[in-house]
């Protein structure tokens, strides 16, 4: 008898579950506290509706760049064990279905932008998905070991698009809120990249600990943590800093550099020794750093009054 | 008579019920949206066939 099912070779029925996990939820968390602090914390206000619907289309715009990453790397996410369950590689959800939804939610999360707010940010979010998409995952990735460092502009572009949402143009508090995100991803992410067994070289992804080595990666660890510390300092003196904002920057920048420092001292012998102890606490340490930041930049605007 | 006790079609249930919250959202906010948009938008009137010298554009 023949076979009347569309597609009779696809042996796995996806559920919801499947496609919104292409839409990397966890990164989304992030995207949503930073562009909503942005939001927050720009002058003028929004009705709830308006900013209700620009937190969702900012992280529906982050979300369609995550499948359009997963779509492309398909191939070196199955080789690699944090990525290897993705829904792609596990045969959940196939390539072309990825990039069905990557491209569409990409233009809905625009439009809606453009229409919920104003055409500026919704400009800055389809650059955002440009840049993630295009110019981090399908050049960058994997030609140089500088790819966490540009890739890390895509996750720092939220509060700058929830600060255009606002007003319509960028200013020096955006941009400062943009570079504590971007100076703060590659220590974040080297730290990682230290103490987790890589499987970045199966995937042939130029990762600095294999082409530059460890050593070489963990000064660079301390020379961003030294930039990183630099921006949240001039950040507290923006408009939209204050006494929290920098109290907070300099603790948190001082508890990070120390850790820094500690990593760049150390060889990977002693670290060997205590199961990258100090390489650990750093990276949580990174983790409370970012979001620390943002948590006072909106306490500081509370503060001021200017969430009437 | 066919019984729906595979567990395929729990599967696709849930992709049904999920693109329809999805859908109904949309529409919700998009209508949400509308509502604020108009209310607070520019003060409109409709032409009705007599002459509102208030609609005019002033010279």
């Amino acid at each position: 008898m023949a076979d009347l099912s569309i597609n009779a070779e696809r042996t796995y029925e996806p559920t919801f579950g499947d496609y919104f996990a292409l839409l990397k939820p966890r990164v989304m968390s992030l995207v949503v506290f930073t562009a909503l602090v942005g939001l927050l914390v720009a002058p003028g206000s929004l009705h709830p509706v308006e900013m209700f619907a620009a937190i969702l289309f900012i992280a529906l715009g982050a979300g369609a760049s995550g499948a359009l990453n997963m779509w492309y790397d398909a191939d070196i996410d199955a080789v690699m064990r944090r990525t290897a369950k993705r829904p792609i590689p596990s045969g959940r959800v196939e390539r072309q279905e990825a990039l069905a939804i990557g491209i569409a939610l990409s233009g809905i999360a625009v439009v809606m932008m453009a229409l919920a707010t104003n055409l500026f940010a919704a400009g800055l979010l389809a650059f955002t998905i440009f840049f993630y998409a295009v110019i981090y995952s399908m050049w960058l990735k994997r030609s140089t070991p500088q790819n966490i460092v540009i890739g890390g502009a895509a996750g720092a572009f939220p509060p700058m698009i929830g600060w255009a949402a606002v007003t319509g143009d960028v200013s020096m508090a955006s941009v400062l809120m943009f570079a504590l995100i971007f100076m703060w991803t590659p220590p974040h992410f080297w730290a990682l990249a230290l103490f987790t067994k890589s499987d970045y070289g199966d995937a042939d992804v130029p990762m600095l600990t294999v082409t530059h080595g460890r050593k070489t990666t963990r000064l660079h660890i301390l020379a961003y943590t030294v930039a990183v510390a630099g921006v949240a300092v001039a950040l507290a003196q923006t408009s939209v800093g204050g006494p929290i904002t920098l109290v907070t920057a300099v603790v948190l920048n001082a508890m990070f550099l120390l850790g820094a420092l500690r990593i760049w001292r150390r060889d990977d012998a002693a670290a060997e020794s205590d199961s990258y102890l100090v390489e650990r606490k750093f990276f949580k340490l990174s983790l409370y750093y970012l979001f620390l930041h943002f948590a006072a930049l909106l306490a500081d605007a509370a503060l001021s009054g200017v969430m009437a | 008579m066919i019984k729906a006790t595979h567990e395929l079609h729990d599967r696709r249930k849930s992709r049904n019920v999920g693109v329809g919250l999805v859908l109904v959202g949309f529409v919700a906010i998009v209508f949400a949206l509308t509502v604020v948009k108009v209310t607070r938008g520019d003060p409109m009137q409709a032409f009705d066939h007599v002459v509102r010298p208030e609609m005019e554009v002033a010279q």
